[in-house]
């Protein structure tokens, strides 16, 4: 069973009707039993990243996300989910759950892409990634696929070796990060058409280990 | 860097589109959800549905459609007309989709829109505009005003205060229609479309006039829409979204080309 962590953030059942399609088994919990007792665990959300924290510490889901990271339970973190496992977040000055170190930052405005047209804020649409690591979770994902975006912060490891994956969008900015049995993504995978199932798909059959 | 995105849409009555495709040897295909599926595979970006049901009674049947739509399609897709209440949001975003677009709504009660970014985030709310060109005055000095009810009823609210007023509001988005070019198939409004597109820091999608891939070009890059909205040229089967990338492809327009 999959475990699709609720605290409230919306965007919960697009995952699930993901999985679904997919035919692996999940439930939509807050159940801190649960989620400890599941094969693996996806951490979705969608929101600002203060209320975020206050509602998981509320549920008492800070911790169980560190004992599954801890334990070596497979995590795939999605969105908001990508920025509040690291350290502390811009957005709403909020202190986050500190899984990875490192912080959340508001794009700089304003921003210009190469041709020098100005970009607008949230970065909202399609856009690709560069890979800068290889991950089983990312196999068979080719350069020209594209994924769903929708932010206005991104996440900043403090070091290199967390990050997985870049995106230009006037900077280049990391796009997914992780270490261990962790993995988190910018984008919107159960949105982002086949390559974003395919990445679902190597989730939830993947064993949790990652040789950085 | 981010792709513009190209968007069909589809009009709904009573949970059937008003026009059928023309596909896969002219079989006429009134279903949503199979035309939506449709789309999907052939390489859209996103969905437009606009839900024309008149009775209010109704409402549950596009509810149906969206739930359905949800299970088939894995990219994102919004919901327009006959949306008036937080209510109204919740049930269309919780049956799966991604964005919900108010338009008459918001006009007559601009607080919708914080109300459904306070509720739902930003990136859920998408402002429709009814755009009439105007002679400029001082209620509407941009020479643009909003109209309702497809173009009946003028507002005497001007176009471009409107767009930043709904920014500031919280919407994530426009969609910006002009009535004058919708359906007549030669080109978008390009004027307009940069104005607004300029003039807001939230994406643009320009919508009413596409008749061939010349003027998504044209709307794409000298308007800097950031997303095109088609709906007869691909319903007629004039253009295949693949063909209209292709070709955008090959003009320098930065589209999504593998799906």
């Amino acid at each position: 069973m999959i475990a699709i962590i609720d605290y409230k953030a919306g965007n919960l059942k697009s995952v699930e009707r993901a999985l679904k399609k997919l035919g692996f088994p999940c439930c939509i919990t807050h159940n801190n039993e649960e989620i400890l007792g599941s094969e693996r665990i996806i951490f979705p959300g969608v929101g600002a990243a203060g209320q975020a924290i206050a509602d998981l510490r509320h549920l008492g889901l800070d911790e169980v996300l560190r004992q599954a990271l801890e334990t070596g339970k497979p995590i795939l973190g999605i969105c908001l989910g990508a920025q509040i496992i690291l350290d502390k977040s811009e957005e709403n000055s909020a202190q986050c759950l500190g899984l990875i170190s490192g912080d959340v930052k508001l794009f700089p405005s304003p921003l210009f892409s190469e041709e020098n047209e100005r970009l607008k804020i949230p970065h909202m649409g399609w856009n690709s990634v560069h890979l800068v690591k290889r991950h089983p979770v990312l196999e068979g994902i080719k350069p020209a696929d594209e994924f769903y975006f929708v932010h206005s912060y991104y996440p900043m490891p403090a070091s290199d070796k967390y990050i997985i994956g870049t995106t230009d969008y006037g900077i280049e900015f990391p796009s997914i990060i992780g270490y261990k049995n962790l993995i988190a993504m910018q984008f919107h995978p159960e949105k982002s058409g086949t390559p974003g199932l395919k990445i679902l798909k190597n989730f939830c059959t993947w064993n949790g280990h990652y040789a950085e | 860097m981010l792709s513009k995105r190209i968007i069909p849409c589809l009009d709904v009555r009573d949970g059937k589109t008003t026009k059928g495709i023309k596909f896969k040897k002219n079989v006429d295909i009134g279903d949503p959800v199979e035309m939506a599926r449709f789309y999907y595979e052939e390489g859209a970006d996103e969905i437009v549905f606009y839900d024309i049901t008149a009775s209010s009674e109704r409402r549950d049947i596009m509810i149906d459609v969206v739930r359905r739509v949800a299970e088939e399609i894995f990219i994102p897709f919004s919901v327009g007309g006959g949306i008036r209440t937080i209510e109204d949001m919740r049930a269309v975003l919780l049956a799966g989709a991604e964005k919900v677009s108010l338009n008459t709504a918001a006009v007559k009660d601009p607080e919708i829109i914080s109300a459904g970014a306070g509720a739902f985030g930003s990136q859920c709310i998408v402002l429709g505009m009814d755009v009439k060109k105007v002679e400029p005055s001082e209620k509407t000095p941009s020479g643009y005003e909003i109209v309702i009810h497809g173009g009946r009823t003028y507002t005497g609210i001007d176009a471009l205060a409107w767009a930043k007023k709904a920014e500031d509001l919280g919407a994530g988005e426009i969609c910006l229609n002009s009535i004058d070019a919708d359906g007549t198939k030669q080109g978008y409004e390009i004027a307009l479309t940069s104005l607004i597109s300029e003039n807001v820091n939230i994406p643009v999608i320009a919508s009413g006039g596409a008749g061939n891939i010349n003027h998504m070009h044209d709307v794409l890059k000298y308007a800097k829409a950031d997303a095109a909205l088609i709906a007869s040229i691909v319903h007629y089967g004039t253009y295949t979204i693949k063909q209209i990338k292709d070709e955008l492809h090959s003009r320098g327009i930065k589209v999504r080309n593998t799906w």
